[in-house]
């Protein structure tokens, strides 16, 4: 127990050094679009890595994919979703950066360089590609047991009962997955809203989100006021601690059918 | 009943492959590049990178503070796990809870919290990286070691293993150290990795504490030159990819244990 109590305490101590000050300066500029960038990249990069990586981790799952891809597709998630900050970043640049490979190879193959036509990796769009690239192994990994919830006998009780794939999916799969779904997007919003070393090594602060807000106040960017920065973390410690109370009923509703 | 694959998960299959594989691919090719002309194809960007001393000091500071957080951690969460499943059962839920508060704190708030807090500490503490990072990995690595433990702890029987000892006239240093870390090397061994590869990833904390570890070399690199960033990048990935992989053997733990990292 005294380990407990020690970790207790770290966590205690962290909390009462947030002080509640200049809170009111959160809900102003520029701190408002900070707040509106991260939760925009956030709510992005969750409902699209939410749905790729459910896709991707049914495919990978279904009767018929060859059990060996199922170990090699969780064994790279569980490097890619842990992959990330700046190497990510600049494997990004070298994909997608002006000069990065891809981007040379449509300019040269096809014609069309995505720079001329609005692109940029190192916008909010180019941000959501980059996080997409842990949040949907990270969806994989953390919907996986759902899928394998889902029992081969319902599937064949349908079918006897004469019900469609659709209606199937229509009337069993989708609602006994919802609660899952639900509560593995909200683990990738927080997962995407927390990211600060990928966004920082892509765009150097260019384009605002809170983390990167907050660390200009560490690195010395703007004039250091660290009681702003602490607000501006707690606000954040709230919209995840929001999150977090979304999560738990949502995870017992899932554990239901799982056994 | 034999199936075959369907097209549809062919499709989503191939997806998902050429998403993680283009940007690795990609910055593969990059690494070949000449220095100088930008044509393809050298090795000498992997060999501008491991001549770099400052890229040998960086990889030496991180490994240190990695071994360090996985020592304090090991040391501290072993026993307090082993006796919370002996004999503190209805604890269980409290130290579950206490686990998932770092994911709910993210490194950029953990750092900001922390600096305030020991704002006034000695420098021996404060500006000391030996000190001060693994003081705050030790509460980054806390969910993985612990669900890795647990897990662990949870897979052999540890009353029948305890009581055995003692019968057997063990006192409880010889118990944890003879009986109980043996059984539960795999899951200790699996959360040591995780907690290395996301030490060697830290960039956040260290960056905003301003220690130069081996994600602020990385990213000092990333500044300072054209294609060394994409060798370097590759030697990162290779980094996780062993831990990760040496995992995947090592243990049959629950992938979605390896969820999440420092982002």
């Amino acid at each position: 127990m005294p380990a407990g109590q020690v970790l207790l305490g770290a966590f205690r101590d962290t909390g009462g050094g947030w002080t509640l000050d200049n809170i009111q300066s959160l809900v102003d500029e520029p701190y408002r679009t900070a707040y509106r960038n991260s939760i925009e990249v956030s709510l992005v990069t969750a409902l699209v890595g939410g749905f790729l990586g459910f896709m991707i981790a049914y495919s990978v799952i279904r009767p018929g994919t060859p059990r060996f891809l199922r170990s090699t597709f969780t064994t790279f998630s569980g490097v890619a979703a842990n992959f990330a900050g700046i190497p990510l970043a600049f494997a990004f640049v070298a994909t997608l950066g002006t000069i990065g490979i891809v981007t040379q190879w449509m300019t040269e193959r096809l014609g069309w360089n995505p720079y001329d036509h609005g692109f940029s990796l190192f916008s909010k769009t180019g941000i959501e590609l980059t996080y997409l690239y842990f949040q949907i192994p990270l969806m994989l990994l953390v919907i996986s047991p759902a899928i394998d919830g889902l029992r081969r006998e319902w599937r064949e009780a349908a079918a006897n009962l004469g019900a469609t794939p659709a209606q199937f999916w229509r009337h069993v799969g989708i609602p006994v997955l919802t609660p899952s779904l639900l509560g593995a997007m909200i683990l990738l919003f927080g997962n995407s809203f927390a990211a600060y070393a990928t966004a920082y090594g892509l765009t150097a602060g260019g384009v605002q989100l809170v983390p990167i807000t907050i660390g200009f106040f560490y690195t010395g960017d703007v004039l250091s006021n660290p009681h702003l920065g602490e607000a501006l973390a707690l606000g954040m410690f709230v919209v995840l601690a929001v999150m977090m109370l979304l999560y738990i009923p949502l995870q017992r509703r899932a554990s239901r059918w799982a056994r | 009943m034999k199936r075959r694959i369907a097209p549809g998960a062919v499709l989503w299959i191939l997806v998902g492959a050429a998403y993680f594989l283009i940007p690795l691919i990609a910055t593969l090719l990059f690494s070949l590049k000449k220095p100088t002309t930008g044509t393809c194809c050298t090795l000498a960007n992997y060999g501008t990178i491991l001549h770099d001393p400052a890229f040998w000091k960086a990889l030496r500071i991180s490994f240190v503070i990695a071994l360090e957080t996985i020592v304090v951690s090991l040391a501290l969460l072993i026993p307090t796990v082993y006796w919370v499943n002996l004999k503190l059962r209805r604890l269980r839920p409290v130290i579950g809870f206490l686990a998932v508060v770092p994911f709910v704190v993210p490194p950029i708030v953990l750092v900001v919290g922390l600096l305030a807090l020991y704002r006034g500490a000695p420098d021996w503490f404060y500006a000391n990286p030996y000190v001060f990072l693994p003081a705050a990995y030790v509460i980054l690595a806390f969910p993985y070691i612990y669900f890795s433990l647990d897990a662990g702890f949870r897979a052999i029987d540890i009353h029948t293993l305890t009581e055995a000892s003692q019968s057997l006239g063990a006192g409880w240093w010889t118990t944890i150290t003879k009986i109980i870390v043996p059984n539960i090397k795999t899951a200790a061994v699996a959360g040591a990795l995780l907690t290395l590869a996301i030490v060697m990833g830290e960039y956040t904390i260290a960056s905003l504490a301003a220690f130069d570890t081996f994600p602020i070399y990385i990213q000092y690199i990333n500044q300072n030159k054209a294609y060394e960033p994409a060798a370097l990048t590759l030697i990162a990935f290779g980094i996780t990819w062993a831990a990760m992989v040496t995992i995947a053997i090592g243990g049959r733990r629950r992938a979605s244990a390896m969820a999440g990292g420092a982002h």
